[in-house]
Parts: C-alpha cells; structure tokens; sequence
C-alpha cells in the first residue's frame, strides 16, 4: 500500500483570533500552530493500513510556509516515512486553487490511497479533498467514521443526517476522515528522533490567483451580553415569559 | 446569466426539510441578481429514483420551475452520478449560481461539482448578497470566532447553505414542473444503504430546538430529563451532547454539538450543565436564542446565553418540562 496523507497547518483551536492590521487575516503573532486534528485520523488510519499489510509508504504532502515542514514533521514523528512540503508564502482562500496544487503533486505518485481530514479547522471548508479527486479522477468519499478494505475493494461508512450511509468503493480512492475512525497515537520520543532524519523534500510552488477574493475577516457579532433570568426553578415562568414575549421562539 | 440552480436533497422519494431553505436561499439570491434588470429564476432541481413527494410545493418558496431527473441508481445519494449531473445541468443553464445544502450530503457534493466546472466554492456560509454584480457570501471560520467575507468572481458561484440560517420563506410562484430520465454513469462510489438511527428521532443540526447535555448530568441514565424535554416541545427538538459526556460513552457522536461534532443553528438552543468551553462554542453560536442552565453562575456559557438560570439542573429542567407541556397541552 502507498498511502498519501495532506496535512494542514492550522492554529490551534484554543488561540485566542485577533485581526491582522490588513483587515482580511488572521494575526499571526503569538499563535500556536498544530497538525489538523482531522488529518491526525487520516495519519493514524494510513499508518493502520502500512502496519497491517506488512509493506508499503506513508507519505505527508503539505502545501503551506517553511513552517508547515514542523507540521510534517508531527506526522513524521507518530510513523510515517516521509514528507513533501508544497511551499508557497500564503495559503490561498480558494480551496480549488489549493486542490490544483496538491493534485498536480499526487497525481504521478501512483498512491493507492490518498487521505485527507475531512475540514481543515481554520477555514472549515469541507472541500480540498472532494475537489483533489475530481481533478485526478479517482473514487471519493468524504467524512468516514469507519473504514474496510479488501482486495482493491473498500466500504466505508459516513454519518448524514439521522443515520449512517454505507458505501462501497473502488481503489485507488480518495477518502475524507470523520472523528471515530481511530484514536490518533501520540508521537514518541522515539519517533521524534526518528523524524528528524525522515527525508522531507522542499518544492517551491506557485499558485495560481483563483477567483474568490478575501472581502474582509472581522469579529463575529456580538452577543447581546448574557443575562441572567434567575436562580433555580423559581427562575422558569420568567424565563418562559421572555421565550414567548421578547425572544419569541415559543 | 443571472438565474440559480437550487440543488435539492430527498431520501426515500420524500424532500427534506432543508431543501426549503435552500428553495429559499437561491429565491434571494436570484431576487438580487436580477435587480440589474429583467429579472432571475430559480430552478429547483431534485436528482431521484423516480418522482419526489413534496416537490410540488416548491413553487411555495420561490421556485420558477421544478425540475426532476430520475434514474434507478439515484435512489440513494450516487456521488459521482449527482455529480456529473448537476455540472452538466449547470453548463447547460448557463446558471450565475449554484446553491446547495451545507448538509452531510451537500457539503460532499458541492465540491465534486465546483471542482468539474473549475470554479471555486464558498461552503457553509451564513449569508449571501449581491455587490457590484457579484456574490460575497459570509463564512465563519476559526471555530465561529471570526466571518470570512468573501467575493466569488467566477460564474457560476457555487455556495452551500448552513441549515436552520436561511429560514423557509413562503415567496409563491406557479412554479411549473418537468421531469426528465437521465443517464448515470456506473460510479465507483456506491452508496448500499443507510443505518437508521432511532426512528424519528431529529438531527441536531437540523432541529429547530436543540437541548444540549453536559457533564452536569452526572450519569448517562439522567438523559432522559433532556429527552423528556424535548417531547414537551412535540417533536421539533433534538437532544445534543458536549464532548465530554461523547467521550465518556454516555451519548453517540452524531449527537455531539462542537468543533468536533456538528455545527447547529437552531432557533432555541438550551445547554444544559454545560460550561460553554470554546469548542462547544465554536458549534452552538450561531444559534438564535441561547439558554444556560448551570449551578456554576461563573461558568462561560453565560456569556453567550440570552437567557440564563443559574440553578440545579435536576430541579429546573423537570419544571421547565412541565410549564412547556402547559403551554402545548
Ligand atoms: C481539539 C478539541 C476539540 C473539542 N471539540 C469539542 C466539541 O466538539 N464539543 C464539545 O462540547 N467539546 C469539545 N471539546 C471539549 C471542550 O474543551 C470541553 O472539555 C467540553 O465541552 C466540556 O464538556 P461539559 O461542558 O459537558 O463538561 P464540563 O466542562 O465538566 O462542565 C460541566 C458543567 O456542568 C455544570 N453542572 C454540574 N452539575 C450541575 C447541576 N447539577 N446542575 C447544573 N449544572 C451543573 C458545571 O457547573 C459545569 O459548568 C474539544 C476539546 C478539544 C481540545
Ligand atoms: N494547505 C494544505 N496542505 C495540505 N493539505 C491540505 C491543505 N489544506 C487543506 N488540506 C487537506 O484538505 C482537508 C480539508 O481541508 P478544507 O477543505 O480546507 O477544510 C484537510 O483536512 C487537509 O487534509
């Protein structure tokens, strides 16, 4: 099996978001980056399916600034072989723009799996994977929470709206990883060494414009302050009151 | 030009409920892209096995046409099929949008479709309008701490709506009807069936009313306080969870409301003995009406909630359950 996995930089979900002073970005001072936590399952889920056939590559593609190639090495360090960093200076809003990049990457790797989270937990896109498939013309499924693969064959199932969907499909395949798929392991120390010897080669690449342009990013607005009705259940007929009256939702 | 392409969802032949909304979203747009002069349609389009109970009354939220295209392989969700199917109806339109549901099935579909017409996708937004003759749409990103505004250049736009934001608006049309069979690939992605959850019961991310649980109930048992509650409003509630009792195994993911588990935009969103940490957030603010219920007059989700009762949740759920029945009974 040769497994490909796109990782994404992105800021941890705990930093506090501050504007950049061009009122279109993130502020970047200050702010922790880290591995997707959806691309985590698809790391641990290629790193599952080398141990489990006994052969084979995981490789990590990341298209992002120099400092994407820590993320890389994150997913180096929990076990994969190696890594490719896509450079650029900025990585675009147009998710199709980075779906071009990345495809024209995998696309002569000969890989029989390619892995992405299912969004990116920056810009919640939910569509670099879907759109790297339809590019490169390979099978796809988006958001699974289980996986099974035999014999060029896999099924796999996917959460919709009050139920599970269950879908069989050829490889080589795309796929999109869910939360529940597997528990990501943590990088050991000993795969932290290891990962600093694991080859990651650097490609400058260079995107095209695209046709989504960045109006503005601003704060959302503010909730009116909260308010506190009252205290206990002596609290629920003003509370009622206001559902019906001010609020009118009841 | 100007006219939008409204991409429906069914299962079972019956429309879901979301596919108003996105009737209702696409009758906007079209509104405003029209406004430069003579005017825009909507068409709905519905991809089935065969006709669709529901599609009829389309024309109610604004739709100019209803169109059907059925084959047999379209009686469960076919990726690639929909897929081709929907980009060629787009090319042959000569649609200025595309719009879909943010749902499981959309936010699939939509980039299959924007990345054959190679054109980009704003997915998930929260607002759409016309400027200067083009889309800007709004997104939330970083976990709802921020909008993305952004502007779609290229023709056609192609958008997916968040559930419950775009409220269904009854805008009648005559709304007339074709229906036509189309051919389907074989895809290599086929969909073999659908695990039910419980029968009835409600997405949370499609639920008008949402009762979150939290840590605060203590043991999984006390569940039934929320579920109890969520009867009282007579079947347009749906009972979610925090993370933390997900994890513990007490409820399933789908029911997980956050950063890791579903983004809801209900109507009334009432957290119970939850803290209101920011990954919860990230999925609940966005509704319209929030309510706490939390001993801990501290806790953060205070400060989101419009209306919050600080309180033991064992003593003012089961009140609010009865005083809710009153008011339906
Ligand atoms: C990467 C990442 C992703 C995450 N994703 C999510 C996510 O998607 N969704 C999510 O919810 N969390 C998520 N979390 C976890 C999140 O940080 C919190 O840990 C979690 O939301 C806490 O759940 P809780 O509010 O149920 O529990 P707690 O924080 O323990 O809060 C329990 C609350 O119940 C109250 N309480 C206790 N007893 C009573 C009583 N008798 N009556 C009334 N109130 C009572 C307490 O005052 C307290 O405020 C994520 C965390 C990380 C790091
Ligand atoms: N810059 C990037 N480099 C590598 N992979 C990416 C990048 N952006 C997105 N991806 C992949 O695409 C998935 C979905 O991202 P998004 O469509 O942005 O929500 C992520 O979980 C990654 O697997």
């Amino acid at each position: 099996m040769k497994i490909a996995v796109c990782v994404k930089r992105v800021p941890d979900s705990e930093t506090r978001v501050k504007i950049a002073s061009d009122g279109k970005s993130l502020d970047e001072a200050g702010v922790k980056f880290i591995l997707n936590p959806y691309d985590e399952f698809a790391v641990e889920e290629a790193l599952r399916r080398r141990e489990h056939a006994g052969a084979g590559e995981v490789v990590i593609v990341s298209l992002g600034p120099p400092a994407a190639q820590e993320t890389i090495r994150t997913a180096l360090a929990m076990g994969a072989d190696r890594g490719i960093l896509l450079q650029a200076d900025r990585v675009p809003a147009d998710g199709l723009e980075v779906a071009r990049a990345l495809g024209a990457e995998l696309k002569a790797g000969a890989y029989d799996l390619v892995l992405f989270g299912k969004m990116a937990i920056d810009d919640y896109n939910h569509q670099v994977g879907p759109m790297v498939a339809e590019l490169l013309d390979l099978p796809c499924v988006t958001a699974i929470a289980h996986l099974e693969i035999a014999g060029g064959k896999g099924t796999a199932e996917r959460e919709i709206e009050g139920g599970v969907e269950v879908v069989e499909f050829r490889l080589p395949a795309v796929l999109t990883t869910d939360k529940g798929l597997n528990e990501p392991r943590y990088p050991a120390l000993k795969g932290i060494m290891a990962a600093k010897k694991k080859p990651l080669e650097v490609k400058p690449t260079a995107l095209g414009a695209g046709s989504l342009e960045v109006l503005a990013l601003s704060p959302p607005p503010q909730r009116k302050d909260g308010r506190v009705v009252g205290e206990g259940s002596a609290a629920v007929p003003e509370l009622l009151r206001l559902l019906r009256d001010e609020a009118k939702v009841l | 030009m100007n006219d939008v392409l409204a991409v429906l969802e069914q299962r079972e032949r019956t429309l879901r409920k979301v596919s108003n909304e996105v009737v209702t979203g696409a009758r906007r747009l079209a509104d405003a892209l029209g406004q430069g002069g003579g005017g825009a349609r909507v068409d709905a389009l519905v991809i089935a096995a065969g006709t669709v109970a529901g599609a009829d009354q389309l024309g109610g939220f604004g739709a100019d046409k209803v169109i059907t295209l059925t084959n047999p392989a379209f009686g469960h969700y076919a990726p690639e099929g929909h897929a081709r199917v929907i980009a060629d109806r787009a090319k042959a339109g000569g649609y200025g949008a595309v719009v879909f549901a943010a749902s499981a099935t959309g936010r699939d579909l939509a980039p299959r479709v924007a990345a054959r017409l190679g054109v980009p996708l704003a997915q998930d937004i929260t607002d759409i309008a016309v400027e200067g003759g083009a889309v800007t749409v709004v997104h939330p990103v970083y976990a709802g701490r921020a909008l993305l505004k952004l502007k779609l250049t290229a023709r056609p736009a192609i958008v997916s709506l968040r559930p419950n934001v775009f409220t269904a608006v009854q805008r009648p049309r005559a709304g007339s009807a074709e229906t036509a069979a189309v051919d389907a690939p074989v895809g290599r992605v086929v969909v073999t069936g659908i695990k039910h959850a419980a029968a009835g019961a409600l997405d949370v991310a499609e639920a008008a009313i949402v009762i979150s649980g939290g840590r605060g109930l203590r043991e999984p048992a006390n569940f039934k306080l929320l579920e109890q509650l969520a009867a009282a409003f007579g079947g347009r509630a749906a009972v979610g969870a925090s993370r933390a009792v997900v994890d513990a195994g007490w409820r399933a993911h789908a029911d997980q409301v956050g950063q890791t588990g579903k983004t809801v935009s209900p109507t009334l969103y009432i957290a119970v003995g939850i803290s209101g940490a920011i990954q919860h957030l990230a999925g609940m603010r966005t509704s319209k009406v929030i309510v706490a219920i939390n001993k801990d007059r501290d806790a953060p989700i205070f400060k989101v909630a419009d209306y919050g009762v600080v309180g033991d949740l064992f003593e003012v759920v089961p009140k609010l359950t009865e005083e809710i029945k009153k008011l339906h009974g």
